[in-house]
């Protein structure tokens, strides 16, 4: 996600004067090709997240498109109070990126876990929060937030995230992309989780004849509501799938809606990081499956709120949990 | 506030009676707020008469003309001073300063940009220098004639953020940018020699590539002739460590701590306003 990045910012800089990339000391094998094309248009403010973050609001407010980069949290909760205070209250042109979605950069250890970004930065009045699937809605959702005016934060993944979409996608900010059709439940995810919301449907499809819907929520804030009313309207059930704390994130967003909008109880199940910091070292892969933040996980969450619904019974035999788990 | 325009544009060609003005007004502000900070308007008092009367490339009639100077209040607990100062100037009409702090008013009591002259909100130290490095930045990059000014409590120079933009803007010579540090020696629980020594103050920030001088920050020619040879080098930021007295002007507020959050009472008020009526 973050090479598509970084070519959608080339080639919206080559346009576009205004746009600044500003960045933490980070981003090396990454940045260069924008650094070396507009070397009066790239700043390295060094190991200084708040300073960054000050001067992107300074520079927005005298005219230029200002994007942050750094990785985890730093570019988030270390200058947040900068991110509320300057950006988001004077609702300056910055838009702020972050590489390392949730568990990204697994083995290096919890101060990288960027676990509750979402939460922190849904709540910021003026930002937008895009999460994007694959390296096709990371280029669009970079196109997207530059040219919207007001603060945004882009969240992506680190690389070699598989891709989502094979051809070209409709991409709105606060539009949610319907990526599998079905109406028996709804699957809610964002950012690298999508894939394998994805890979658990056509596991349910083949193994149960379940038609799961699945529903690429890129944007968190503005979120899609009428999506989450439709899937609440014509599914019986709905899973939200997040690489995020189950506190505050994606999860949360979606059952706000449901508790206020839904007209009868929706079995629901928020798939998401506990709220505890991660205590084992280990790559990605290995936490998420440690977290059921799996296709086998995306599997066994649905088939449980269909069973609150009633729709099926006795699916968590440990026969039909393990067909279904055979064909991950 | 009753007064004239005649009254104001005396004011403003006599920077001591502008510096006065301010704490006047300050002084009527917070007394009918009961709020908090007037030792920290009244050491502020000349600089900004002197900005305002004298330095800053700013126009109340175009309030966002492209190449105004930029000033920023990063010590924003301090507002009522440049509420004062912005209202004399013309930016918004004096009678909303009898509602600064009142409830519904057009003024809170921390610095913010929704007010007209306002440049950037503040009120949480540590922002505002790095918010004057983005657009010193800008400025200098497209070679803008507007320069940049920011006005620093000592005790805010606690914040490491401060350090991070002193270090940027020395590095990228922001000969356009100008940090004023009110060095009133108090701070919020006590003497800032005693809470987190700054000494040497000046020498940090050279240290850092900043052309400095250490002024008498009440002496309004001192200041004038100071800020009116900005850069003091071609290819460096500037920093002016102006030596102030927090509640000068007042005697019984001069220099205490007590005074960055008691408001006056009636009789402290009229006391006050005698003593800054005397000074004339």
């Amino acid at each position: 996600m973050r090479s598509a990045f970084i070519k959608a910012l080339v080639e919206l800089a080559e346009r576009d004067p205004r746009i600044v990339l500003i960045v933490g000391d980070l981003g090396f094998g990454l940045v260069e090709p924008f650094a070396a094309r507009f070397p009066s248009r790239f700043i390295n403010a060094g190991v200084a997240e708040q300073n960054m973050t000050g001067i992107a609001a300074g520079m927005a407010l005298s005219g230029a498109v200002v994007f942050t980069y750094s990785i985890a949290n730093f570019p988030t909760l270390r200058c947040l109070e900068q991110i509320r205070n300057d950006v988001c209250y004077h609702n300056a042109n910055v838009k702020i990126v972050s590489v390392g979605a949730g568990l990204a950069y697994g083995a290096l250890g919890a101060s990288h876990h960027s676990t509750e970004d979402i939460a922190v930065m849904r709540t910021l009045p003026n930002m937008t929060v895009v999460s994007p699937a694959d390296p096709l809605q990371a280029e669009m959702a970079t196109q997207a937030i530059a040219a919207a005016s007001g603060p945004a934060y882009l969240r992506l993944g680190r690389s070699e995230e598989p891709v989502v979409h094979e051809g070209p996608v409709a991409f709105r900010v606060g539009k949610a992309i319907q990526v599998v059709n079905g109406d028996d439940a709804t699957l809610i995810a964002t950012g690298a989780m999508v894939h394998a919301a994805v890979q658990a449907a056509r596991a349910l499809m083949r193994s149960g004849g379940i038609h799961a819907r699945v529903l690429s929520m890129h944007t968190i804030k503005p979120l899609d509501e009428s999506a989450i009313v439709s899937a609440m309207q014509e599914t019986a059930a709905i899973v939200t799938i997040e690489e995020h704390s189950i506190t505050g994130g994606l999860g949360s967003a979606v059952a706000e809606v449901l508790a206020e909008r839904s007209t009868r109880p929706v079995p629901f199940k928020r798939l998401a990081l506990p709220s505890e910091f991660v205590s084992t070292v280990g790559s990605q892969s290995h936490l998420k499956d440690m977290y059921s933040l799996s296709v086998r996980g995306v599997v066994d969450a649905t088939l449980g709120v269909l069973e609150r619904a009633g729709l099926i019974g006795l699916v968590r035999s440990t026969d039909q949990a393990c067909l279904l788990r055979g064909s991950e | 506030m009753n007064t004239t325009a005649d009254m104001l544009i005396d004011v403003l060609q006599d920077l001591t009676a502008f510096a006065r003005a301010i704490r006047t007004d300050v002084l009527h502000m917070v007394h009918r707020a009961k709020s908090s900070h007037i030792g920290s308007c009244f050491s502020i008092a000349e600089i900004l008469a002197v900005l305002y009367g004298r330095i800053l490339n700013v126009d109340p009639m175009r309030p966002y003309k492209h190449d105004r100077d930029r000033f920023i209040l990063s010590k924003g607990h301090a507002c009522a001073a440049l509420y004062s100062a912005l209202a004399t100037r013309g930016f918004f009409p004096r009678d909303w300063l009898d509602e600064f702090y009142q409830d519904g008013s057009n003024l809170p009591g921390h610095a913010a940009h929704t007010v007209p002259g306002v440049e950037v909100s503040t009120g949480s130290l540590g922002h505002g220098l790095s918010i004057a490095c983005g657009m010193a930045l800008v400025g200098k990059r497209e070679s803008e004639p507007f320069r940049v000014f920011t006005l620093l409590s000592d005790g805010e120079c606690d914040e490491g953020s401060v350090w991070e933009a002193i270090l940027f803007a020395g590095h990228h010579r922001l000969n356009n940018l100008v940090a004023i540090v009110d060095a009133n020696k108090i701070q919020s629980l006590g003497r800032v020699n005693e809470v987190l020594n700054l000494e040497p103050l000046c020498e940090k920030w050279r240290a850092c590539r900043w052309s400095v001088r250490e002024i008498d920050g009440h002496n309004v020619r001192e200041l004038e002739t100071t800020l009116a040879n900005v850069p003091f080098e071609p290819e460096a930021p500037t920093c002016v460590i102006a030596k102030t007295v927090k509640g000068r002007g007042v005697s019984f507020m001069q220099d205490e701590l007590l005074w960055h959050y008691r408001s006056p009472n009636d009789q402290e008020f009229a006391d006050a306003l005698s003593e800054l009526k005397a000074a004339v």
